[in-house]
Formats: structure tokens, C-alpha cells, sequence
């Protein structure tokens, strides 16, 4: 009994044994591709072992590229410039690839395999881009829609943006999606609280990631987030500043001024905050506060449809006819506009008649 | 029947009378998932012919010189998984450094297939019905050539109902259910012409 008992153990053994030689004696010949050379913008160059995927690739060398799947091949988000050694495509990397971006030799990077030295372009601002793995510290209604999410850092555990950028947040799967999604939030957080991340999140109904953030997550769950990215930061000038946001557009202006504050700036700042009735305000205490302790700031909520009940004493009308109202010339000053893009358009459009240039006009686009 | 002619027999009865995917519904999930166009269709359907020949070839091999002297034969299903897990990665790594046109209409679907019930369906049939190497290897290849004639049929009807207008609650996995179905009940039209 025990001699066939182990006479079978040796014999699936031995079978295994002999197939995992094979195969690696095979990863070691055939599978091996020797050291490649990756070429990034023509600066940058990284040794890499060949034969893997050139996200993968990439990633162990600390480039991060956006991807929701994980390299499956079934988000069609990691695309990368491929301009030297591409090859032929892959029929897996067809389905994402345009016709317009297959003249530009635009590549799936976790389906192509980088075989042989390869020359690529990324943008540039992917070389500070880092992958975080975070946990929700707190979770606070902001107001009836919004929500300030606060995530601590774990790993890795420093974060280095500047105010006004924003980091892609990853929703994993759930019952509204099938597949994990990013999602782009501007960050709350001063730049100096290097080891969290704030968000503000307005739930938009049936919104992926904003149903997933008002009514799935808690106190304690892991996120994923990736960035910092864009090029909504403030301006190191001398210049007077407006700033105007409406809802969650909030967020950035709040990192800049907070981050003005504490470098003791003495630009002076106005800053219009623009909802509809009292219940859309938030932050009115802190922004207060603020004015209190920096003495060139001026905080001017305005509500566009006020309740009886709310007893608004503060301005009243749109955002725009409020700014017309407060400033009249402005032609010395920089701008910076966060919000929906229907607010931005009208917002440029008063910014240009009290003399602010397009070109000193910085915007934050939601969509 | 003619001994000589038995693997010959066989090879049809495995393509027509006995077609592995619709007399015993093996190798369902890439036949559904995958078929939605005949150009592919047709890719994955020539790599289960290939791995498919070859692999029941092998396991025989293995069958009769490994697990029956030592009357390991109930150990069948593991071996014949690895031996088949195996095999495939490594014509994959082959075909990909040796030949990319190859790998291209070939070689990324042969990670699909070591998943392929069908596959290993095949090689434990030919256990059961105690087949010689010969026969075994017709066998295989005649499975193989049924599958892809299968394929091809439903990528084909699939194609055709992209414009057709098909009742709401029967969209997607539903038809393609239903049709599976009929093509069974076609295929059994064939059955008990020749007995394996």
C-alpha cells in the first residue's frame, strides 16, 4: 500500500519535474531575449530584461503609466509612443488603436512586447507621476452632494504636488462597473501635507466613481490613486489673483490659497465662491478663518437663487455678475477658474472685459 | 470494418458523427466567447486542431508508457492537464520568437486553449475508448477539424445576425445558446452512421 502510494507521488513528480525543466530550459533559450535598451524622449534610458510587456517594463523601472485593467488588454488606456523597434501590431491592440494613432505608431504598452532596443516618448509629467496605495482617514458631508474624502499615504508615503493638481482616483470593481475605472479628482490638500490626499466629490447621479464614493466607501477601505498630475498649479509671479469656483470646483482654489497662507504670500488673492442656495455652501468657517490670519485674502460667496429661509446677507446673482460687480480692472492680474465648463466659458468671457489676457487665465475644466 | 481503415473511419466520425462540440458540448466558453468573427474564429479553431492532434498523441504516449506500467491510470486527469499546460506554453514561446506571422494568426489564442475542455476531452475519449496510437492521433486531429468546422459555423450565423433583428430578452449569450442547440440537433442527423 504504501510502496503504491509512493511510487504514484514519485511518477506525477518526476512527470512534473521533467515538464518545469523543459520549460526552463526554454524561458532560459528561446524566451530569453538577452538585455534590452528602452530610449524615453530621447534622454532617457533604461536597461530592461526583453520579452516582457513594456508596461510592465516601464513600471519595475518606476515610469508609471496609467492603466485600469492591470494589463489585460481590456482598458485600452496605457497607450504609448512607440517611434523606434514597434514592429508590427498585435491583433490584442487593435481594438484600442485608432487609425489616427496607428500612424502615429501609437502602442497597447501591456500588450506589446519589447524585444529588442526601442525608442518611445511619454509626456513629461508621467515622470513624476507615482502609484499610491492609500486608505480613507475620514469621510465628511460637505455639503448634501459633496463629500470630502481624506486618504492617508501608505505606500508610497509621500506625495510632492503642486497646489491646484489632481490625481486619478481607481474605483475597483462594483455592482455600476465591470472593470476597475480612474477617475479624475483635483486634490483639497495643501502641497506641504505631503502624506495625505483630500478630495471633494459631488455625487452626480449614477456617476461611477461618485456613487462609489458616497455610497460604498468607508472609513478604512484601500484606494488606489495615481498622479499628481496637470498644469492647473499656481503661478510663481508677483501678480494679484482672482480665483473663481463654483460646487467642488472648490478643491484646487482651496489647496492654493491654503498654500499661499502659509508661504506667507503677500499677493493679494480674491477668491469668488459661487452656489446656488445656502445648503450648496461649504467651508465658509475655514475660508473665514483664513481671511483672519492672511490679510490679502478676500473670500465673496454668492448665492445665485437664495432661499427665504436662508437669510443670505452676502451677494446675490451669478458668479459673473458678481466678479463685474466686485472688480473693475484687473488688467495686472492672474486667474484661476475651477469648475463646470459652462461656468469656465462665461467666467473667460468677464475676465476679458475687466482686462485679465487669456494667457494669465488658468482653468480647471470638470466634464 | 477493415482494421486499416478504423482510424480513417474515425477521423470523419470525430468531424461529423461524434463532433466533440456539439454531441458532447466540450470547449463551450471560447466557442461562445470567441465567435463573434469568422477571422478569428477560424485562428482559434486551427490552434484546438493543432494543440488538439498533438496533445492526445502525447498523452497517449504518456498514458501507455508511463501510467500503465505503474497502473497509475486514475491519475489520468492531472497529467494530462499539465502535460497539456505545458505543451502549449511552449509552442507558444516557440511560435512568438521564431515566427511573428505565425504568432500573430496563431499563437495568442494558444493561452485561450490550455483552458479548453474540449482539449483534454479528447484525450481522455481516447482512454476510454482504448484507441491505438494511430487512431488516436486520427482521433485527435478529426476532433480538432470538428471544432473549427463548428466555430466556423456559428462565427458565420453570428456574423449574419449582427443585422438581424433579434427579440430583446435573447440578445447576446441567450441566441447564441439557442443556436448552439440547433446546430446539435443538425449534427444529429449524422449519428449512428459510424460507431466508434
Amino acid at each position: 500500500m504504501l510502496v503504491t502510494l509512493l511510487i504514484s507521488v514519485g511518477i506525477i513528480s518526476l512527470i512534473a519535474v521533467f515538464l518545469a525543466l523543459l520549460m526552463v530550459i526554454a524561458d532560459a533559450t528561446v524566451g530569453n531575449y538577452g538585455e534590452v535598451k528602452i530610449t524615453i524622449n530621447d534622454r532617457k534610458e533604461l536597461k530592461v530584461q526583453g520579452g516582457q510587456p513594456l508596461l510592465k517594463a516601464l513600471n519595475q523601472e518606476g515610469v508609471f503609466i496609467p492603466s485600469a485593467c492591470g494589463g489585460r488588454g481590456s482598458c485600452g488606456l496605457c497607450k504609448v509612443k512607440v517611434v523606434q523597434g514597434g514592429g508590427n501590431y498585435l491583433p490584442t491592440e487593435l481594438p484600442w488603436i485608432s487609425a489616427e494613432e496607428k500612424k502615429n505608431q501609437v502602442r497597447l504598452s501591456c500588450q506589446f512586447k519589447v524585444k529588442n532596443d526601442i525608442a518611445i516618448r511619454i509626456p513629461e509629467e508621467l515622470f513624476s507621476v507615482r502609484q499610491f496605495t492609500t486608505k480613507v482617514e475620514t469621510l465628511r458631508d460637505l455639503t448634501h452632494d459633496i463629500k470630502e474624502v481624506r486618504l492617508k499615504l501608505i505606500d508610497p508615503k509621500k506625495i510632492e504636488p503642486r497646489a491646484g493638481q489632481f490625481i486619478q482616483f481607481q474605483v475597483p470593481e462594483y455592482e455600476l462597473t465591470d472593470e476597475p475605472v480612474y477617475r479624475a479628482y483635483s486634490m483639497a490638500s495643501v502641497p506641504s501635507d505631503s502624506e495625505h490626499i483630500e478630495l471633494e466629490v459631488r455625487l452626480v447621479p449614477n456617476g461611477i466613481c461618485t456613487t462609489y464614493v458616497h455610497k460604498h466607501l468607508k472609513v478604512g477601505d484601500t484606494v488606489m490613486v495615481n498622479g499628481p498630475y496637470g498644469d492647473f498649479f499656481l503661478r510663481d509671479t508677483d501678480r494679484d489673483i482672482i480665483c473663481i469656483a463654483g460646487g467642488s470646483g472648490m478643491a484646487p482654489i482651496k489647496s492654493i490659497v491654503l498654500d499661499m497662507a502659509e508661504h506667507k504670500s503677500t499677493r493679494k488673492v480674491m477668491y469668488f465662491f459661487g452656489a446656488r442656495s445656502a445648503r450648496d455652501l461649504f467651508l465658509l468657517d475655514e475660508m473665514r478663518a483664513l481671511e483672519k490670519t492672511m490679510e490679502t485674502f478676500t473670500f465673496v460667496p454668492a448665492l445665485s437663487e437664495p432661499k427665504p429661509e436662508d437669510n443670505w446677507q452676502g451677494e446675490v446673482g451669478l458668479i459673473t455678475d458678481v466678479v463685474r460687480r466686485r472688480v473693475q480692472n484687473a488688467s495686472e492680474s492672474e486667474a484661476y477658474l475651477c469648475g463646470s465648463p459652462g461656468m469656465i466659458d462665461a467666467c473667460m468671457k468677464v475676465l476679458k472685459e475687466i482686462g485679465v489676457p487669456t494667457e494669465r487665465t488658468y482653468y480647471d475644466k470638470f466634464s | 470494418m477493415n482494421e486499416a481503415l478504423f482510424p480513417v473511419a474515425v477521423f470523419f466520425a470525430a468531424i461529423f458523427t461524434n463532433n466533440i462540440l456539439l454531441t458532447n458540448y466540450l470547449g463551450m466558453c471560447s466557442f461562445l466567447s470567441v465567435s463573434k468573427e469568422l477571422e478569428t474564429s477560424a485562428g482559434l479553431g486551427i490552434a484546438v486542431t493543432f494543440v488538439m492532434a498533438i496533445t492526445t498523441a502525447l498523452n497517449w504516449l504518456v498514458y501507455r508508457f508511463i501510467l500503465v506500467p505503474f497502473s497509475l491510470e486514475y491519475l489520468r486527469f492531472i497529467v494530462f492537464i499539465i502535460v497539456i499546460a505545458a505543451f502549449v506554453q511552449l509552442i507558444e514561446m516557440i511560435i512568438e520568437r521564431y515566427s511573428e506571422g505565425l504568432y500573430f494568426s496563431l499563437g495568442i489564442f494558444l493561452p485561450l486553449i490550455t483552458v479548453n475542455c474540449a482539449i483534454l476531452g479528447a484525450s481522455l475519449f481516447m482512454v476510454i475508448r482504448e484507441y491505438d496510437f494511430i487512431t488516436t492521433f486520427f482521433f485527435g486531429l478529426g476532433s480538432g477539424l470538428g471544432w473549427l468546422l463548428a466555430i466556423l459555423a456559428m462565427a458565420g450565423i453570428r456574423m449574419r445576425l449582427k443585422t438581424a433583428k433579434i427579440p430583446k430578452g435573447l440578445e447576446g449569450a441567450g441566441i447564441s445558446l439557442v443556436i448552439a442547440g440547433f446546430m446539435a440537433m443538425a449534427f444529429m442527423g449524422f449519428s449512428g452512421m459510424i460507431t466508434i
